[in-house]
């Protein structure tokens, strides 16, 4: 089963675990200006949304970059960045249309998300299950189930 | 490690931002944050200083955990001589400021001497510089924050800053940071107003890569996890409800402070309530609760985020309140309502937007305006000379006087000085609800026994979170307590000191000990930490600061007689309500309490207490 990354943003909280885990999970260290996923905090509206690479299909980084230093993770699906071939030209950040390909001044490379293999850090750390690591061809079943119940309670009527 | 072993002091008289070692002897015997801190104060400070003037100083630190995957792993203290009390201050604050400071490298901020002219502290890793505060004097903390990160070109700049309260130096004034998170008791807000220090402006890049033994601290941090998210109150209470469930529990009890201690039980709690918050409005068919939030690394999120009705008098013409914002917690909600009979939950949330737009704490606030309301509903003080009418359970008064204490308008100017300073201004100092300067939070003493010694004794005035005895009288934790029950109180008390204090200089919240004893914290710890961080020498080091902050407070001019409480909680029993006909009975429990601690009769500890701990 190919899985993704699934993102409720209703149920984050904006503890940052998330930031903590794919920093520690690349770097070695607690550090949230390393990660490789953010948490926006919208405050006038109270809402506080955790965003990262979504793996596109088509992916722009990957076709953009001139030296293919982004490759397909064929067992994960992830588009992963080669670091001995990434020459830093930062093409596939202007590419990139979500912003999800960032350049690091401290190696030199740019960084994505990898899906840390198969098993993302990020999700395993989420106390709320904001973010999980689910099947990717069914991301809107939960939420489905959840209109489901309402109609089931209509038709008894 | 988890220290980055490294300080920054500032002195703003010189205007010179030097790097300098951590002391690592001390470090071992204090651990971090409001242990270190301390340590570092009362070796730097005469205790007899003045705490508005240049000669006092003021500690920003982190904890070993500050900055790590442990749970709520993100506080900071600030440490310094209070001018509510005169005796030592210890205000500990989450958000994410703490984490940030941690990131940038430093463990922690000791600033000394006054600036000319206001300045703020902008630190990007190793590079610290003062910067001129001249157009941020006179603005709010949320401004102060909003102007910062655009002049800096970093949104993702985090703040701790003081807003007028604090530059008015408002007795109470607090120091806010991630909008309404706050350092918020005894005052540490009007000495940093003191020095013309506006704020601290910090973005950390290197992060926390230091940790001893990374496998064993992941596993003990997924481990408390796992227990938090398990447990009944920090797995779903907290979360779903956030500290103002306390409101008809402690109400039911007979333990509700209502009109400045006159009473036990308010009949408006539940329209103040956390189930309250719940409720859909009339209005707008919206509740007032929008979501919970977290501070950096929690997994509890106790925090709320709501919104005011927008046709509320106290902002239908002003729509910059009407988005969601930092919400009440539970002594809030308390020192601004019951405490003056205020029953107008949206009232209660504009005066708690207020303290956190402009810096001040709303318990001394709320507690404060109870006692004025007393002083008018005597005869005491009058319309004039306040310059509106102010009878108990009045939300107009409430809501204006807020207004008038931060911004250091009219009577508003003698309101910031706090309530003993107002009561013995107007010759009724016993009407003054405070301990050592301090008004107290939302539990009455008379009520819960062990709670009344808990006051009399906190080493920073009248405080709930130095020793939470609400915690085994009220909710079994670790073991049910009778509250009317005087017998074992005073070494629960002691035990109850010594180990917030641990808690207090790991960068972990005191809210984990609802799930959590040391038999969880101590591995986090140990783990994280070179040395020796078994139990048996983290609960001695929690001894040892509860007696460092003594012999500094009895150095600076306390003695055993301050360690009591008002006149009416000794003397006029509960009217109401399970607690009818109690007093605090402070007599019967203080020896018992001075002998645990091994204390002289007087409260002073003895030269035995002393070589045993290493002080």
């Amino acid at each position: 089963m190919q899985k993704s990354l699934h993102i409720d943003p209703g149920k984050c909280t904006g503890c940052l675990q998330c930031e903590m885990a794919c920093s520690y999970e690349h770097t070695g260290a607690f550090n949230p200006s390393r990660s490789l996923i953010k948490v926006f905090d919208f405050h006038h509206e109270g809402r506080k949304v955790p965003y990262t690479c979504t793996q596109c299909a088509e992916a722009w980084c990957l076709n953009a970059c001139p030296v293919e230093a982004i490759k397909i993770d064929a067992a994960t699906g992830a588009k992963v960045v080669l670091d001995a071939v990434c020459v830093g030209c930062k093409v596939c950040t202007i590419a990139c249309p979500f912003g999800t390909i960032n350049y690091s001044h401290e190696t030199g490379k740019v960084q994505k998300c990898d899906l840390c293999g198969g098993e993302p850090a990020c999700a395993e750390a989420c106390p709320t299950d904001a973010i999980t690591y689910i099947d990717s061809d069914w991301t809107g079943l939960e939420r489905m189930r959840k209109w489901a119940q309402k109609t089931d309670s209509a038709a008894r009527v | 490690m988890a220290w980055t072993r490294k300080i920054l002091r500032i002195n703003l008289t010189q205007g010179s931002c030097v790097s300098e070692p951590l002391n690592m002897a001390w470090a071992a015997q204090y651990l971090g944050q409001r242990g270190l801190a301390s340590k570092y104060l009362v070796s730097e400070i005469d205790p007899l200083v003045d705490p508005l003037s240049p000669e006092n100083k003021i500690i920003y630190a982190t904890g070993p955990l500050t900055g790590t995957m442990a749970s709520t792993g993100g506080r900071y203290s600030v440490v310094t001589k209070g001018p509510l009390t005169g005796v030592i201050a210890c205000s500990n604050s989450g958000g994410f400021f703490g984490a940030e400071l941690k990131f940038a490298g430093w463990d922690m901020i000791i600033v000394e001497g006054k600036s000319p002219t206001p300045v703020y502290l902008h630190i990007e890793n190793e590079l610290a510089e003062l910067l001129p505060a001249d157009d941020l004097w006179g603005t709010t903390v949320w401004a102060t924050e909003a102007t910062l990160k655009k002049r800096h070109q970093d949104p993702l700049l985090r703040v701790s800053s003081i807003g007028r309260a604090g530059e008015n130096q408002v007795l109470f004034a607090a120091i806010v940071n991630d909008l309404h998170r706050a350092a918020g008791r005894s005052g540490v807000g009007a000495v940093m107003g003191s020095k013309n220090l506006k704020a601290i402006a910090v973005r950390g890049t290197r992060g926390v890569g230091n940790i001893a033994d990374p496998k064993a601290f992941m596993a003990a941090a997924t481990a408390g996890k796992k227990m938090l998210a398990e447990n009944a109150v920090t797995g779903q209470g907290l979360p779903t409800y956030g500290t103002q469930v306390l409101m008809n529990v402690i109400n039911e009890m007979g333990a509700l402070p209502t009109r400045n201690h006159r009473d036990v039980e308010f009949e408006g709690a539940r329209k103040i309530s956390a189930e309250a918050m719940h409720e859909k409005r009339a209005s707008d068919g919206r509740s007032h609760l929008v979501t919970n939030q977290a501070c950096f690394g929690c997994t509890i999120a106790c925090g709320r985020i709501s919104r005011i009705d927008e046709t509320h008098f106290s902002v239908e013409t002003r729509p910059e309140y009407w988005g969601a914002n930092g919400g009440l917690e539970y002594e809030a909600a308390w020192a601004l309502g019951s405490a003056n009979g205020v029953d107008d939950l949206e009232a209660l949330q504009f005066a708690n937007l207020l303290c956190n737009e402009d810096g001040m704490d709303p318990i001394s606030f709320g507690a404060t305006v109870g006692a004025v309301m007393e002083l008018y509903d005597l005869g005491i003080l009058s319309k004039e000379e306040i310059g509106l009418e102010v009878p108990f359970g009045s939300a107009a008064a409430l809501c204006k006087l807020a207004e008038m204490t931060a911004r250091g308008e009219g009577f508003g100017k003698i309101l910031g000085q706090g309530s003993k300073r107002v009561c013995a201004r107007y010759g009724r100092p016993e009407l003054s609800m405070t301990v050592k300067g301090q008004e107290f939070p939302a539990y009455d003493g008379r009520a819960l026994q062990g709670m009344g010694l808990a006051y009399a004794t906190s080493n920073r005035g009248a405080c709930h979170l130095r020793g939470y005895m609400v915690s085994s009288e009220v909710f079994g934790i670790p073991v049910k307590t009778d509250p009317r029950e005087t017998e074992g109180k005073p070494e629960m008390l002691k035990a109850f000191q010594d180990a917030t204090a641990v808690v207090d200089s790991s960068g972990l919240c005191v809210f984990t000990t609802f799930a959590w004893t040391m038999n969880d914290i101590q591995p986090q710890i140990q783990a994280a930490c070179e040395g020796d961080w078994s139990q048996d020498s983290l609960l001695q080091m929690g001894e040892r600061i509860w007696n460092l902050e003594r012999d500094f407070n009895l150095a600076a001019g306390i003695t055993g007689k301050d360690d009591t409480l008002p006149p009416r909680l000794l003397n006029e029993p509960c009217k109401t309500g399970g607690s009818k006909g109690m007093v605090a009975e402070i007599g019967k429990m203080l020896p018992v309490y001075y002998s645990a601690r091994g204390w002289t009769a007087d409260g002073v500890p003895t030269a035995a207490t002393r070589a045993r701990l290493g002080l």
